[in-house]
């Protein structure tokens, strides 16, 4: 890949698009290498490398968030996110990065500011991936960082030690915890005030180094929060129709832009036969997938969301055009007969396999898209840990015969809005074994079959999106 | 003005007031509240003036950088007579929310969030896509401490019902979260008010907790909850770690472990009946303990000495059991236990949590009782009487009589109404100690952010994504 640095196509002319603010060219190098990205940087950016950037860094974001699915532990996560960091990040010139950084960060910005589903994932990812660049930098560098950012953080000297000793030493013993080298506003530590785990006075928190992190990461946390907003503001109010030419249309793809595996081509190997739905339906669907296999046997029909979501589904898990065919018809023909069948649906289901119109081979849909989805009356499709009331959901989860603390701890996830990791406990809870996280789908498809058939070779393991290599599965 | 009738859902308040109607007015009169008592104490003695002062926060014109349309995002609602809520009211200015309470005569004021733009014009904002959603922007620090809270350690009475047996736990929980909203959160600007009836209302007005997260207030009210649990849990209040928080260290030595010692202990009789005593009890997870304590205290021997009350020499017998007992571990926090399920404060948190809550306005006339919501000293609240507190008869006998006395030397003197009744005394109070010091902070406050303003201003980047 190469960059381009100035070419003619400015990115944004003059502050309507706002990449510009005050310039963070010009003295660079010593400052430090973390940003709170309060201002956008004034630089020029060529169109691939806003769209590579924002790509670049959102590999990154992606793998975090697997991360954080599988339950790693911390230091885990933090070594993982600086090695990804380092991997995608990187820039042939390293005066660079820090434009990279900033300049991936604002584009995702724009991404990731349009809807309230999309700006608590990326503020939860950035947040995680700002919390980890922050704890491993030096000590130095952390305090030159907050006095930088104005964070409200003060250092306790002697006298104001000596004045307090008894108090924090009664706070610290009963936590167990270092004494406090430094104070901030209450306000910025509201889960220790809650639990009574700092000493306050007069509005002052003292708090100990280790707690430095939360604190500025929390700060970090709220003013990205603000800043989406914002940002989603002027998206809807200008930027959208200006750049509905140039940056619009990537933007928006961007947002389902889905990094892990290919599923839109039928993998030579893996097929699954006609024969074979049934209980595969039982077993390896996932629960979006599964509802709507039991809707099309049930009602003989489907509307165009659900037939697109379970249509490619099926694709992607490998049933031929010609069993696809076969398994639409036998069931849409039961309520409108074959002719009409064949006369207004069968075209679509060709059309998805790219045997009609512009030919291209449709993509099953990620998680995300179908999360994002928003299905009306009468439609099946879109993610049950998403879409479902919570009656229905527990309803649903119910019939899977999981044990109760499982069936809490999914409904837990739900509440918080974590429908992906949602399906993965649903996935360990049905098949007994641990899962890495669903993304896809036709992953979570394929990883359940290499749990059930476990004769059948597994792909590789690349780190890049862990989740990756998935099993091929022959016609059994 | 946009009032209209509205029904929109559960709304959250403080308590539940029903108000009962004309079959009750003959007891609405001896208990010194009627409809047209109100109207007479809207007209003339509620003070319009100092509430309206209070509620600008120093953006009454005078200064550049004051904020003309402040106080008409505050929202008011109003409970009117038969039960009839009026959500979502403001006012524009001093005579306007004047003639509109006395007009409507609303049986109960509450107070809700200042938003971002005027309540009654809200549903113009509300449309989707609209920049901007209705919604709070700041909002004093309320607390609501209720008497029924406490139903599960009080033997005197329970429900609505109060009397000065169990009316000191009101005052306990005065002094605990005065002290520390004061000296841990370093709040000045705190109002205490009698709820009417069976509880206080408290309304922090530092600009800094005006401004906090819904998020923030939860913390504090993390903060002061000590008492967790519900009917099917005896142990309502377990300290685990090895030594206590110095805020509730403070509030132990201060407040909680004398008024236990000196009142509730002795008020509640909490060790003598057998099944006052078992509730106590209750909360010793050492069965030998129990046993030991049964034993001693079934007999109902008035052995030691006689003069001293059963209940004191009980708790000395159970104190030192305790602490003296080698166990030490599972023990060691007892008798704090103990004493902080009886005494702590127990706040109603849902009030607290959210910036949109509402809260019954102070001087409002409580429809039951007929007694007026009159601020407390927190610094003297051990004094103050629930039982005494004016009623609305009692201010307009008052009223009365004073213009009786008065009528025959008609020297045209211009004492306001409710200085010629005992009001006047908590009008008084509101307005020095309270409403004073808060404005000349608050206008403090309007100019240092209008300077700050110009300065920024001037030195502003260009926009930003
Ligand atoms: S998380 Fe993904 S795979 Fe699971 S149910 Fe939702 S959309 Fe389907
Ligand atoms: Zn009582």
């Amino acid at each position: 890949m190469e960059f381009k640095t100035a070419t003619n196509r400015r990115l944004s002319n003059a502050a309507s698009t706002g990449l510009y603010g005050t310039g963070v060219g010009g003295a660079g190098g010593g400052a430090s290498r973390l940003s709170l990205y309060q201002v956008a940087p004034c630089v020029e950016v060529s169109i691939e490398e806003f769209e590579q950037f924002a790509l670049d860094r959102l590999r990154v974001l992606k793998a975090i968030e697997e991360n954080r699915a599988r339950g790693r532990r911390l230091e885990e996560v933090e070594a993982v996110v600086n090695d990804l960091w380092r991997k995608h990040m990187r820039t042939p010139n390293a005066a660079d990065a820090h434009n990279k950084d900033m300049i991936s960060h604002f584009v995702l910005r724009l991404v990731y500011c349009r809807t309230e589903e999309l700006r608590r994932w990326f503020l939860g990812m950035e947040t995680t991936l700002f919390r980890q660049r922050f704890r491993s930098e030096t000590p130095e560098s952390q305090r030159r960082f907050m006095e930088e950012c104005k964070l409200p953080y003060k250092a306790i000297n002697t006298t104001e030690f000596e004045a307090v000793k008894d108090k924090l030493g009664q706070v610290a013993r009963s936590l167990n915890q270092p004494l406090p080298t430094g104070m901030v506003p209450f306000e910025e530590v509201p889960e220790l005030v809650a639990s009574r785990r700092v000493f306050l006075q007069r509005g002052n928190a003292f708090v100990p180094r280790d707690q430095l992190v939360a604190i500025v990461s929390n700060h970090f946390r709220a003013r990205l929060s603000k800043a989406l907003v914002l940002t989603n503001r002027k998206w809807t109010a200008t930027i959208a129709e200006e750049e509905k030419d140039r940056l619009t249309p990537i933007v928006e793809a961007l947002s389902t832009r889905y990094l892990g595996p290919d599923y839109s081509q039928l993998k030579s190997k893996t097929t699954i036969g006609l024969q074979d739905l049934d209980s595969l339906a039982q077993r390896s669907f996932p629960l979006c997938m599964r509802h709507l296999y039991t809707k099309v046997k049930e009602d003989h029909h489907l509307r165009h969301g659900g037939r697109q979501q379970l249509g490619l589904f099926l694709k992607g898990a490998g049933l031929k055009l010609e069993d696809a065919l076969a398994f639409w018809r036998a069931e849409f023909s039961q309520k409108m007969g074959v002719e009409k069948f064949d006369k207004e649906y069968s075209y679509n289901v060709r059309h998805n396999y790219g045997r009609e119109g512009k030919r291209t081979d449709y993509t099953p849909y990620s998680c995300m898209k179908i999360i994002m989805a928003t299905p009306g009356v009468g439609d099946h499709h879109g993610c049950p840990f998403r879409h479902f009331s919570q009656e229905n959901l527990h309803a649903v989860i119910g019939g899977l015969r999981l044990n109760a603390h499982t069936v809490d701890d999914i409904m837990g996830k739900v509440r918080n809005h974590h429908y992906q990791l949602a399906c993965a406990a649903t996935f360990e809870g049905v098949h007994g074994c641990q899962c890495d996280g669903i993304n896809h789908p036709n992953q979570y498809f394929e990883q359940s079959q290499k749990v059930l058939n476990p004769q059948l070779k597994s792909g590789g393991d690349d780190l890049d999106l862990s989740l990756q290599g998935m099993p091929v599965v022959p016609n059994s | 003005m946009g009032q209209q009738q509205q029904q929109e859902g559960p709304v959250p308040m403080e308590e539940d007031v029903k108000m009962e109607t004309t079959a009750e007015d003959s007891r609405h009169l001896q208990h010194g509240f009627s409809p047209d008592y109100l109207k007479l104490y809207y007209g003339r003695l509620f003070p319009f003036a100092e509430m309206y002062k209070w509620l600008s926060y120093g953006n009454d014109g005078k200064h550049p950088g004051c904020d003309p349309s402040f106080i008409a995002r505050r929202e008011f609602s109003f409970t009117l007579e038969h039960d009839i809520y009026l959500r979502y009211l403001s006012f524009h200015d001093a005579s306007e929310m004047e003639a509109t309470i006395r007009a409507k005569c609303p049986h109960k004021i509450d107070i809700g969030a200042v938003y971002n733009v005027e309540p009654a014009k809200r549903t113009a904002y509300s449309g989707a896509g609209s920049d901007r959603v209705f919604s709070p922007v700041e909002r004093e620090l309320v607390f609501d401490i209720d008497m029924t809270d406490y139903d599960d350690i009080r033997n005197c009475c329970s429900g609505a019902d109060i009397c000065l047996k169990c009316w000191p736990l009101m005052t306990i929980a005065i002094k605990v979260v005065d002290t520390a909203l004061r000296d841990d959160f370093g709040f000045e600007h705190i109002l205490w008010v009698y709820s009417g009836r069976r509880g206080v209302h408290c309304w922090v007005c530092d600009a800094r907790a005006r401004r906090l997260t819904n998020e923030q207030r939860t913390s504090i009210t993390d903060y002061f909850r000590l008492y967790k649990g519900n009917e099917n849990t005896a142990k309502k209040v377990s300290l685990v770690a090895a030594s206590l928080h110095p805020s509730l260290l403070r509030a132990y030595t201060d407040v909680c472990r004398p008024f236990f010692e000196d009142t509730i202990l002795l008020n509640q009789s909490l060790l003598t009946p057998e099944g006052n005593y078992e509730r106590v009890l209750d909360l010793v997870p050492d069965d030998a303990v129990k046993t030991n304590m049964r034993d001693r205290w079934q007999e109902n021997r008035r052995s030691s000495a006689a003069r001293e009350d059963v209940n004191a020499s009980r708790w000395r017998q159970l104190k030192q059991t305790l602490e003296s007992k080698q166990k030490g571990q599972a023990l060691r926090r007892c008798v704090e236990e103990i004493v902080f399920s009886y005494t702590y404060p127990r706040l109603d948190m849902e009030v607290s949590k959210h910036m949109n809550h509402l809260l019954k306005a102070p001087f409002c006339v409580h429809p039951k009782t007929g007694r007026v919501c009159v601020p407390i000293d927190p610094q003297k609240c051990e004094t103050f009487d629930p039982t005494t507190v004016p009623t609305l008869s009692q201010l307009l006998n008052e009223l009365n009589e004073n213009e009786a006395k008065h009528s025959s030397i008609n020297n045209g003197s211009k004492t306001r109404d409710l200085e010629k009744t005992s009001l006047g005394r908590a009008v008084h109070f509101f307005q020095t100690s309270f409403l004073d010091p808060l404005l000349q902070a608050s206008k403090a406050e309007v100019a240092a952010a209008y300077q700050e303003k110009l300065h920024e201003s001037a030195s502003r980047p260009t926009l930003n994504w």
